[in-house]
């Protein structure tokens, strides 16, 4: 069985203006979109206080909840929402206790014991120092991960190849940033593992198709660097197209199956997955183009570096000779 | 070409059976309850308690502060050394020296104690911790609390407390398997009791004034009111210098009261507490003696004679478990700082079933998916790859489980998803195999060049995803750090049995398909 027809070469770069143009609204309208709606930090990263409760006999009364806590002075205003099914309730707020004897998380579910038969699912308490150190530490993967890959690309192919796969990962980094507001995912450490992780898998995707670009740079003919990608994106069209629907598949399967905890993180991958396929091929690509790169002179160097190489073997094989 | 047949079974053949077996072998105690390596199961996924604590040093150091005035006063006393206004306050300790003579016993007593700073001004003493020693006391105070945690909560007899000291000032705790709100609730009581015990003096000439005097005003005479532990109404003026603290004991039982039957606690000092303890009661006979206990005084009896060996006992109005609990609390020692809750995550032995059955359920529609479509998209190299597929999932946990890594609920997620990325490899190989058929390579060829030109894309990638995977293990937390760990050993795991155990299963069939020349069996795909 297969999908794409081996021989055809599809024309990728004529559409190169369009699709970086489209790249541009996305990216912009994301941008927009975290300023106007900004993100929705979950208490990992704000600080607070998450306490999950179970209604064991009956649907969870959000009223009475809601009234129950906004008795207290301290837990006016907290968030309650139904998560996943109507017997289990999320109590979202914003203040924490420090004290260990006594927390948060104890008063209330001893102040929502008159509502019915409960069982604490979950509690989360997280200081206000501690959020903004995992908010911190959480920025610090990103732009480490960004500078290693940057390294990488730069010494195993060129530093164009590192810059433009660089530029389409901020690509679909901040579009997957944009759907987090757009969908108000709550932002908490799972979030952030999502967004790792669609960089590393779009990275794979870009990587892919330019090693088949470097590759065909050393074998074509033609000097025409949109000609070599339209041959590399068309080669590598079945494969992108192959894996990328796996993951797609999988990313979805764990969506609707996976539960409500992972929710928020495989919603991110989804996106994450598409943005990180399509950029690949229509952002990555024609920017190597944007950035003049030459098809001749990267050959030209590739040819001196195999020169060198053989120079050096030449050289070794002499010397080992003269030792024998 | 007939006579340079390759050899069915290759060294790859050795590592797919050899990863296989590795895999299988070490995964199975991780799935049935067998003794051997098993995957640890995060709190999320297995239910129990994670705190992350803050330890208070600057506490750690005025009481540091206090204990050196105690033994300071003990051998002024000793001396006969007159002062005046002898008090620790906030960090420092000031007296002014009433007979200037004494001069030299008073530098030759503080010149044995370590680690201070003297500032004289006519006859006013002033003693600080050098800096130096400051830091040496926070940090001692955090390796002691995470010391004595581990401590009581193994004589509490939770199932494998971890307690560990993270970054430079805070202690996370982990309890697994903490079912009710009361185990919980003790833990936390357990972790968060200081223990300080300290024997102090009732302050005679002002004994009867606990409810008049302010904390300043009775600061100002040297003095400390505390309240009594079963009734806030009645307080006790006490001299500010403890007698001597919990330092000093070496041993805390619950026993029973003689008199009511009620549980006590019995406490032994050391030699030196002892002798302190034997001197003073020696020469104050008839005062007043408070056994005070976190800031609550639990009994003040009157000194009838002197008490030598070196026990007492605490009695108050406790339950068998409370006794128990507080006597687990003194012998493991007092908190030297004390503790604040930073974050805590406690998740119910119900959700985290509910989320691995979810995870269980995702992972294995992923597989059977993935499974099928391979079958059908490339023929038996398809079910090369499902092969390598299944090995590689033995081999993840075989992995996880050999190290002892944490299954978190993201990495339950990170193993979904590294399945469905790792038919990647194959997907890879696959479509170069097929490039090559196309051009008219003989099969043989057709496989061998097609990994041979596979191989950089696919170490590319996966190295470059190993990168961002250790970026997030550096800088990650609790299950994110386990996320990371699951995809990198994922990653590593499909790199083994996808390019060299698939090539493997071709070697041993390679003759086998160049014969049958029939590329819709073997690849999928119609020669044209």
């Amino acid at each position: 069985m297969q999908v794409f027809s081996s021989k055809k070469i599809y024309d990728f770069m004529r559409l190169r203006f369009a699709s970086i143009g489209l790249s541009f609204v996305l990216v912009i309208g994301s941008i927009i979109l975290l300023f106007t709606q900004g993100l929705n930090y979950g208490i990992d990263f704000s600080g607070g206080t998450l306490v999950q409760i179970k209604y064991t006999n009956k649907n969870a009364p959000l009223d009475d909840i809601r009234n129950i806590l906004n008795q207290n002075e301290a837990l006016k205003g907290a968030s309650v929402t139904e998560f996943g099914s109507s017997d289990e309730v999320v109590i979202r707020f914003s203040s924490s206790s420090d004290s260990l004897g006594k927390d948060v998380g104890d008063t209330i579910v001893k102040m929502l014991s008159s509502t019915g038969d409960i069982e604490l699912r979950r509690v989360d308490i997280v200081g206000p120092k501690v959020g903004g150190e995992l908010r911190q530490k959480g920025l610090m993967a990103i732009l480490v991960s960004f500078a290693l890959i940057l390294v990488y690309i730069a010494i195993r192919f060129e530093w164009r190849f590192a810059m433009a796969a660089i530029i389409s990962e901020i690509h679909d980094i901040v579009i997957v940033i944009g759907a987090i507001s757009l969908f108000q995912i709550d932002v908490n450490l799972d979030t952030l593992a999502a967004i790792l992780t669609v960089l590393g898998y779009s990275l794979n995707d870009t990587i892919i198709i330019f090693d088949r670009i470097r590759e065909s740079i050393k074998e074509s003919k033609s000097t025409n660097l949109g000609s070599i990608i339209n041959e590399s994106v068309s080669a590598t069209l079945s494969r992108t197209t192959l894996t990328s629907g796996t993951t797609l598949f999988t990313v979805l399967i764990l969506f609707f199956y996976g539960g409500d905890m992972i929710h928020g993180f495989s919603l991110a991958l989804i996106v994450g997955v598409i943005a990180g396929t399509l950029s690949s091929i229509f952002v990555a690509s024609p920017l190597l183009m944007w950035f003049n790169f030459s098809v001749s002179n990267y050959r030209t160097k590739e040819l001196d570096k195999i020169k060198k190489k053989e120079e050096k073997e030449r050289l070794r094989a002499m010397y080992e000779k003269g030792q024998l | 070409m007939r006579n340079q047949k390759t050899k069915s079974i290759t060294y790859r053949f050795y590592v797919l059976v050899f990863v296989t077996l590795f895999g299988i072998f070490l995964s199975v105690p991780s799935f049935f309850s067998i003794n051997g390596p098993k995957i640890n199961l995060g709190l999320d996924l297995q239910g129990g308690l994670h705190m992350l604590l803050g330890v208070e040093t600057n506490e750690a150091i005025k009481s540091k502060v206090k204990s050196i005035a105690s033994s300071i006063n003990y051998s002024f006393n000793k001396e006969n050394i007159l002062t005046d206004g002898f008090k620790s306050n906030d960090g420092v300790i000031h007296f002014e020296l009433l007979d200037k003579d004494d001069t030299a016993k008073v530098d030759k007593i503080i010149k044995e104690l370590k680690g201070l700073k003297v500032s004289v001004n006519n006859s006013f003493y002033e003693i600080t911790l050098t800096p130096e020693e400051e830091v040496q006391t926070a940090k001692f105070a955090i390796d002691q609390a995470v010391e004595t945690i581990r401590n009581r909560l193994d004589l509490f007899g939770l199932s494998e407390p971890t307690v560990a000291k993270q970054g430079e000032d805070k202690i996370l705790v982990e309890i697994p398997g903490v079912k009710t709100a009361e185990d919980e609730q003790r833990a936390k009581d357990l972790i968060a009791k200081a223990a300080h015990l300290q024997l102090m003096e009732v302050d005679r000439a002002k004994a009867d004034q606990g409810n008049m005097l302010s904390p300043e005003e009775a600061a100002s005479y040297g003095d400390i009111i505390l309240p009594d532990v079963k009734d806030k109404n009645i307080k006790y003026v006490l001299k500010e210098l403890p007698i001597l603290d919990g330092s000093m004991l070496i041993d805390a039982r619950v026993g029973f009261s003689d008199k009511t039957a009620q549980p006590v606690i019995n406490f032994t000092l050391n030699s030196e507490g002892a002798k302190i303890f034997g001197d003073f009661t020696g020469k104050k006979v008839g005062h007043q003696l408070a056994i005070v206990l976190d800031g609550k005084v639990y009994s003040a009896p009157r000194i009838n004679e002197r008490i030598g060996g070196g026990s007492g006992q605490i009695s108050g109005n406790f339950s068998v478990e409370e006794a128990h609990d507080l006597a687990i609390a003194l012998r493991s020692g007092a908190l030297l700082a004390p503790v604040k809750l930073l974050e805590k995550r406690s998740v119910g032995p119900s959700l985290g079933a509910d989320s691995i059955e979810q995870s269980l359920v995702a992972l294995l529609g992923v597989f059977l998916m993935i499974v099928v479509f391979m079958g059908v998209y490339y023929g038996i190299s398809g079910l090369f790859a499902n092969i390598a597929l299944i090995s590689n999932i033995f081999l993840l946990v075989a992995v996880m489980a050999l190290f002892g890594a944490t299954l978190t609920l993201p990495g339950m997620a990170g193993i979904v998803l590294t399945v469905g990325m790792a038919v990647d490899a194959n997907v890879i190989i696959n479509e170069r195999i097929r490039e090559l058929i196309r051009d008219g390579v003989n099969l043989r060829d057709a496989i061998n060049n097609g990994y041979h030109n596979a191989m950089s894309a696919i170490l590319d990638s996966n190295l470059t995803t190993l990168i961002t995977s250790a970026a997030l293990y550096a800088y990650g937390t609790g299950a994110i750090k386990g996320f990371a760990v699951t995809m990198s050993i994922g990653i590593i795991a499909s790199m083994i049995t996808a390019i060299i155990g698939t090539h493997a299963l071709f070697d041993l069939f390679a003759n086998r398909i160049e014969k049958s020349g029939n590329t819709r069996l073997w690849f999928g795909y119609r020669r044209v």
